[in-house]
């Protein structure tokens, strides 16, 4: 839903002064704010242009683009946000669906303690400032998968607030310098989601399947702080992976587990922000770059041109490959924000304000969860940069594949040979015969064990690199042979007797005399010769 | 009378809180303009299709005005009259649900075991072809 325009303009007022910067997408000067301090010190990257027309015409300003992102998690768990009825992907239609769910009379929502605890979690892993009283609130709007006309959200005073986000941008020459951006996170708000409605145009109606209305989610308001599509994208990325570690969310964005709207406008740099569309229907990471890139260069050329800008929603047609207007969406929508009279504060405590004696069914500690929250993805890299001397570009490429980290792992704990041989066999070969080949970690032919095998024949010299790289590609044809039998049946072992390869060496010499008086005058590449 | 009004104006933003968005009466003569009608039934889809009932809303908000006798400078805005009590939290546990058929039988028209809506909004046009509102 759109967002109400007083919200944004308030923000893009406050925001003028931190747009300052002639740079590009990827080289930014830090921006004024707490995050300056982290990013300082990092060297800027080639210089790339900020977005240009197709036409270059003389003294044209550059623009700058700028993207707000509020991203819905789905909250991993067994029960909805407000009632009993449970959470699950795919079920008959309604069957997930309590009374409180389809809005009876006479039903009240009560909160679920895991929803909270998900909340909490995220919200530290985010660096956020948990409220320790926070409110919920009606959020009103007639749709027909919303039936009690209003979505229980947490508007004045939402859970957490004030945190960052930290991703890395691939820049450099080859693409393998990584450098660390931060976004600010507004706040993190529960919510409720809503059911899920199909459109049967044919008959002029609308199916309504109430099974997903109740379920818990997560809002994450991003600051605008992002200035292009493989910013948000990367960003994104990394926040999907916060939340799989926490298992908070399984932020699946095919499963509708995670979705994302952008807010997106442009104008010069020093010069005051420029209307904003918003931008849905937007599930995959790809789609995201891609219609966020697209809707800049979209609100560019229209500017340009002499056009305006409509603060309207649009929707990315992934076919097409462009955003359109929605025609559905009203100009301003006034939600009715009101307190849900159902619903007392929600009161959280840490070690020094639990009260003695409390339930502890009852109460929710943030500094015992912030002591049991796992390893988040960023620790991760540094522990394998730091435990296998990779670079920190690989743990990202690691990190990113899913499963990849996990086939790593098995591979080292079942050989001998040294980590960044494994690193380097990982990322390079099995990826890219994965890639080649367009198969997820989970669908490859080599299991860990048969790499591990084989790099334990390749440390103990008992084949060379290059047959290696044959025994791999043997390996991936899936024909259930180990390793071992591979290099025996194609003979592709290192010979060890001295006597044979002296025999062997003495024949080739015969074979090729010429060869051999080239090589004698001083030209070692005459070998090339021989096969 | 109009001191009234100005301390109502210095109320609104009172708290720090974001504000929702208010309808503060400016004239605080009591009547409501057809432009408040118009919007108040797009928002809510109630029909004030009568002068009656535009006198009625007029009557229900000058008896609630009333409240603004009470002096409350200082006074910390309450959240609810729930604000004291403890919000349960209750264990994740699946304990409702699989009553489709049920619920089901509460709806107009089923396909399906889907409920049945109209395509969308209805479009705001169908809303304007209705009985221009009679408002003195």
């Amino acid at each position: 839903m759109a967002a109400p325009m007083l919200r944004w303009v308030g923000r893009g007022r406050r925001w003028t002064f931190a747009r300052v910067d002639g740079g590009s997408c990827h080289r930014r000067e830090a921006p004024t704010g707490s995050t300056s301090n982290r990013i300082r010190g990092r060297s800027s990257v080639a210089q790339q242009p900020l977005y240009t027309t197709q036409k270059p015409r003389k003294g044209e300003h550059k623009w700058a683009a700028v993207v707000g992102l509020e991203i819905h998690a789905q909250i991993s768990s067994n029960s909805k946000l407000f009632s009993g009825s449970q959470v699950r992907f795919s079920a008959p239609p309604n069957s997930l669906v309590s009374f409180f769910d389809a809005s009876l009379p006479g039903t009240l929502p009560v909160l679920n303690r895991r929803c909270v605890e998900a909340a909490v979690m995220t919200g530290l892993a985010l660096n956020c400032h948990i409220n320790k009283k926070s409110l919920f609130d009606r959020k009103h709007y007639f749709y027909a998968d919303l039936p009690a006309g209003y979505q229980i959200t947490q508007q004045r005073l939402p859970i957490a607030v004030n945190g960052s986000l930290t991703y890395g941008v691939c820049a450099g020459k080859k693409q393998s310098q990584v450098i660390p951006k931060t976004v600010r996170i507004k706040q993190i708000q529960l919510e409720q989601d809503s059911g899920k409605s199909l459109h049967d145009d044919l008959r002029s109606q609308t199916l309504i399947d109430l099974n997903r209305a109740g379920v818990g989610l997560l809002e994450v308001v991003l600051e605008p702080d992002l200035s292009c599509g493989e910013e948000a994208a990367t960003a994104v990325r990394e926040l999907q992976l916060i939340l799989q570690a926490l298992g908070t969310s399984q932020a699946n964005m095919a499963e509708g587990q995670l979705r994302v709207d952008a807010n997106i406008s442009v104008h010069h740099p020093g010069e005051p922000l420029g209307v904003r569309t918003e931008v849905k229907n937007l599930n995959s990471i790809r789609f995201l770059a891609k219609a966020i890139d697209y809707e800049i260069q979209r609100q560019i050329n229209e500017l340009e041109n002499g056009g305006e800008i409509l603060n309207e929603t649009r929707s990315f047609h992934y076919q097409l490959g462009c955003t359109m207007s929605m025609r559905d969406k009203e100009g301003k929508q006034d939600y009715r924000f009101m307190p849900e009279p159902n619903l007392p504060p929600l009161v959280l405590y840490d070690a020094t304000s639990l009260p003695a004696g409390a339930d502890p069914q009852q109460v929710i500690n943030i500094d015992q969860i912030r002591e049991t929250l796992p390893e988040l993805p960023s620790v991760t890299r540094e522990r394998l940069v730091q435990q296998y001397g990779m670079l920190l570009e690989h743990s990202f490429t690691l990190l990113n594949e899913v499963g990849l980290l996990e086939f790593f792992q098995n591979v080292m704990k079942e050989t001998r040979a040294e980590p960044k041989k494994v690193t380097s066999w990982v990322l390079n070969t099995f990826l890219g015969y994965l890639k080649q080949q367009n198969l997820a970690v989970s669908e490859s032919p080599v299991t860990p064990s048969a790499l591990a095998e084989l790099l334990d024949m390749l440390d103990s010299r008992t084949i060379s690199s290059a047959a290696a790289k044959q025994v791999f590609e043997e390996l991936w044809k899936r024909e259930g042979k180990t390793p071992g039998q591979i290099v025996s049946e194609k003979q592709l072992e290192l010979m060890e007797d001295r006597g044979a390869l002296e025999q062997l060496c003495h024949s080739m010499m015969e074979a090729h005399p010429q060869v051999v008086m080239d090589l004698k005058k001083g030209n070692p590449r005459a070998i090339r010769r021989v096969r | 009378m109009w001191s009234r009004l100005v301390w109502l104006g210095l109320r609104a933003p009172l708290g720090g809180r974001q504000g929702f968005t208010s309808k503060a009466d400016p004239q605080g003569s009591g009547r409501i303009t057809a432009q408040v009608i118009e919007h108040l039934e797009r928002l809510a889809l109630v029909d004030f299709g009568s002068c009656e009932a535009v006198a009625r809303l007029e009557k229900a908000i000058a008896f609630a005005d009333r409240l603004r006798a009470v002096d409350t400078d200082g006074v910390e805005p309450m959240e609810s009259v729930l604000e004291d009590r403890c919000l349960y939290l209750r264990s994740d546990n699946v304990v409702e649900g699989n009553c489709a058929d049920e619920l089901l039988q509460n709806s107009h028209r089923v396909v399906e075991e889907y409920f049945v809506a109209p395509p969308g909004n209805i479009s705001l046009a169908k809303l304007d072809e209705q009985e221009p509102f009679p408002h003195s």
